[in-house]
């Protein structure tokens, strides 16, 4: 086969897959792109219940409850608006009280966040980006609190 | 006093590389053997000043010395040693001076072992590595130094993050740098080669196999740290398409790409700038996958606190060498003229088949990971791309490619048959139907998609086998003859058997755990037993437990199967008082076909606590098909041919690479 004809095959092939790839991507990135709300938001905005989402921000002081068996029930909060949470299974190890926080699940017909996952860091001086945006936007951020977040790792 | 020695040698490091990365590239250009001539020992030099930085690093860990800021932050005198040793990488700082140490390492070797290389093309690749390490090492100096003082000094550290207090992780970073680091020396040669306007035999015999350690060590690296995910964060998952697993596994399989075109210019001259293309592309990944984890832009369970300052550096330093190598690449990529025709079914055509479409699948999980990082940046609103995502694009792609994996090697160069290759595979595809029919045969959820990769898993072992089978003429002729061939096969060919193989039980492995997986997860007070997978798992007690830094409450399982005891369980929950912090130690019974997992979480404050116990599937054949992969990569190393580029040494040691 004459080199031209060689490369022109490789390059259909080549397109055939990337376009390929491309749909797979499109359609995969509507169906599982999962979008970050604050407390705040969740109050303000209209969400479908059932529509996966993550809600970050801080686990209430005193507000984490055992339910019956593995359920537990707690409060995460942008100190501005509190959403209830609740989630069965065992607690990450760095989840604590007063700590950052993101939960992904979907919001339940009784308003309260049923989430399947709890996601808390690595390090207990560290705060997800996203909950100190969220703490940013509701006017509850202290700088001091962004010193803690030092070299630690 | 030592840290300062440290420091200084960091300091002459840094200028020296700053020389080698200029002084030996003018004299290439203007044919000055003088100047080519200081690249070498100035590698050699460049190792044993960042070897003594490390080393006075290492010695300030052993013996807490709390006046460096970096020790007081990250350890503590009541650490166990191995943990204070590998405390040293096991931080931000630390882990870019292990960066530098082999990126020494590996421009050492290029100097001390090329001495076969033509001498414009060896000053230039040191001058290259020599660029590399400039970067890095003003990124230490001026932005993440290990060297700075506190005063007053701490009376203890602040302690280590007790998740990084594993023998698991302990030795995931170093492998892993082993392998990202060890994609710059394709790196280096393919810029060098670029420069040069020429890829000669000398370049591929080099490129291939440092491209195959780096692999190695890469896959022996995201296996270690994906086994420690799976048996210390307690989520009885192994891979969570997290973005920091994902940043390594990028340059995985951009490197798996290379390894694979790297052949086709070694034997057949074909793929010159491709495999120049993908060199780039490998270690722009590795580089980015570095700068990701480091540079906590991504949230992720592995991400950690940032600074600002560094995040410009990282990104100035990505952007000019991705963009610097990309643009060298389109001015002179034409004149890289490829050999060898070959027509689209053959050996080189399944290569390419293989490339694009590991190449395509490096783009979907590229596009997954950066995504959410680029709409953020844009003001789009703060999203994140799960699983979901990955298993449907990323999936899709592999199933050609695994089936591509057991027919390419049945093809012959420049011009295969099709139908003569597949006539060969008739046993792996009657292995094929046996595995997946008796799949589906088992009443369970998700059966097809279990039978397509119990299927595919079966293919590339059977595949695997009868390739080799077919080399050394099994049963084709009397056993002598046949074991003669057998001990005659080249080490390269051994090498490609295992690692398909390797991937195979990866394959069968992935699809077990996640067809079959079952989970409990449940309150138990003492002496309650749940039912699972044919086991009854009863909780004994609860009781403490010290560790030499941490208390524990470590449980009791009783499993028992049809009546017999099988094995008791021990999880625990530790706490680490300096750290402030909790960690869970799953326990784990393996078997051949499974693993029984065991957590214990909370008390409830009745005297109950949550536990989850998990029945996975094949999950040890996950590890094995790893472990196989990288003997694979091992054996083909100590093939002669593969050391070509390697000058006679000696003795017969195994290189440096494959110890």
């Amino acid at each position: 086969m004459a080199p031209k004809r060689r490369r022109m095959t490789v390059i259909l092939v080549a397109l055939a897959l990337l376009g390929a790839a491309a749909a797979l991507a499109l359609t995969a990135l509507e169906d599982s792109v999962v979008f970050f709300f604050s407390p705040s938001d969740l109050a303000t905005k209209s969400v479908a219940p059932g529509q996966r989402l993550r809600l970050g921000g801080l686990v209430e002081e005193g507000s984490v409850q055992r339910g019956d068996g593995a359920r537990i029930v707690f409060k995460v909060t942008d100190l501005a608006t509190a959403v209830p949470v609740v989630y069965e299974g065992i607690l990450p190890d760095l989840f604590r009280e007063g700590q950052g926080v993101v939960v992904e699940g979907s919001l339940g017909p009784d308003g309260r966040f049923e989430a399947d996952s709890v996601l808390a860091k690595h390090d207990e001086t560290y705060m997800p980006p996203e909950v100190a945006e969220a703490l940013k936007k509701s006017g509850h951020w202290q700088d001091g609190a962004e010193s803690e977040t030092g070299d630690k790792e | 006093m030592i840290a300062e020695i440290g420091h200084y040698a960091l300091v002459l490091a840094f200028i020296l590389a700053a020389v080698q990365s200029t002084v030996p590239l003018w004299g290439a250009a203007r044919g000055d053997r003088r100047l080519t001539a200081v690249a070498a020992p100035a590698a050699l030099l460049q190792l044993l000043l960042v070897g003594i930085a490390f080393l006075a690093l290492m010695q300030a860990y052993i013996a807490s010395d709390f006046s460096l800021a970096n020790v007081a932050a990250n350890s503590h005198s009541a650490k166990p040693l191995l943990y204070k040793i590998t405390g040293v990488w096991a931080n931000h700082e630390g882990s870019m001076v292990l960066w530098v140490l082999i990126l020494a390492l590996f421009g050492a070797a290029v100097a001390g072992l090329g001495g076969n290389l033509p001498e414009t093309l060896r000053a230039r690749v040191l001058a290259i590595q020599g660029m590399i390490g400039t970067g890095f090492l003003a990124f230490i100096l001026f932005t993440s130094n290990p060297f700075l003082r506190v005063f007053p000094p701490p009376l203890d550290g602040a302690g280590l993050n007790p998740l990084l207090q594993d023998p698991g992780l302990a030795f995931h970073p170093p492998m892993l740098y082993l392998g990202y680091v060890g994609f710059s020396m394709a790196f280096s040669f393919a810029i060098a080669a670029l420069i040069e306007g020429r890829v000669d035999p000398a370049w591929a015999r080099w490129v291939r196999p440092w491209t195959l350690a780096a692999w190695s060590f890469l896959t022996l690296g995201i296996a270690l740290g994906s086994w420690w995910a799976y048996y210390e964060l307690g989520w009885g998952g192994w891979w969570f398409w997290d973005p920091v697993e994902n940043a390594s596994f990028m340059p995985w399989l951009a490197g798996t790409a290379l390894l694979h075109s790297a052949i086709v210019v070694e034997k057949r001259g074909a793929l010159k700038a491709w495999t120049v293309l993908l060199a780039i592309l490998a270690f722009s990944l590795s580089l980015m996958g570095t700068f990701l984890v480091r540079s906590g832009v991504l949230t992720s369970v592995h991400a950690f606190a940032t600074d600002p300052q560094r995040g410009l550096f990282i990104l100035v330093l990505l952007a000019l060498t991705i963009g610097g190598s990309l643009a060298l690449f389109a001015l002179r990529a034409p004149r890289l003229k490829g050999g060898g025709v070959f027509a689209p079914i053959s050996r080189e055509g399944a290569l390419v088949l293989n490339n694009l479409l590991l190449t395509t699948a490096t783009l979907t999980v590229f596009v997954g990971t950066l995504y959410p990082l680029v709409l953020d940046a844009l003001g789009g609103g703060k999203i994140s791309v799960g699983p979901p995502y990955f298993e449907a694009t990323f999936v899709p792609l592999m199933i050609p490619t695994l089936i591509a994996v057991a027919i390419g090697p049945m093809l012959a160069w420049k011009r295969g048959d099709l139908r003569t290759a597949l006539a060969r595979l008739r046993l792996a595809m009657g292995a094929v139907l046996i595995v997946a029919l008796g799949t589906l045969a088992l009443a369970d959820a998700d059966t097809a998609l279990a039978a397509l990769g119990t299927g595919l898993a079966a293919w590339l072992i059977a595949g695997a086998a009868v390739e080799w089978a077919d080399r050394v003429r099994l049963f084709r002729m009397p056993l002598a003859g046949f074991l003669a061939r057998a001990r005659h096969l080249p080490r390269a060919a051994w090498g490609m058997t295992l690692a398909h193989a390797g991937l195979g039980l990866l394959v069968a492995g992935i699809t077990g755990s996640s067809a079959w997986q079952t989970e409990r997860i449940q309150v138990m007070q003492p002496g309650d037993a749940v039912e699972l997978a044919g086991y009854e798992v009863t909780l004994v007690s609860v009781g403490e437990a010290d560790g030499p830094n941490y208390t524990a409450e470590r449980a009791q399982f009783r499993v028992e199967s049809g009546g017999r005891l099988v094995t008791t369980l021990a999880p625990e929950k530790r706490f680490y008082p300096v750290e402030g912090r909790q960690t869970t130690e799953a326990a784990i019974h393996t078997t051949l076909l499974a693993d029984l997992y065991a957590v214990i979480g909370e008390a409830d404050g009745q005297g109950g606590w949550t536990t989850r116990i998990y029945h996975n599937p094949l999950v040890p054949w996950i590890w094995a098909g790893c472990l196989v992969m990288v003997a694979g990569g091992a054996v083909s190393l100590t093939d002669r041919r593969h050391r070509v580029g390697a000058p006679a040494r000696p003795r017969p040691s195994p290189t440096p690479a494959t110890a």
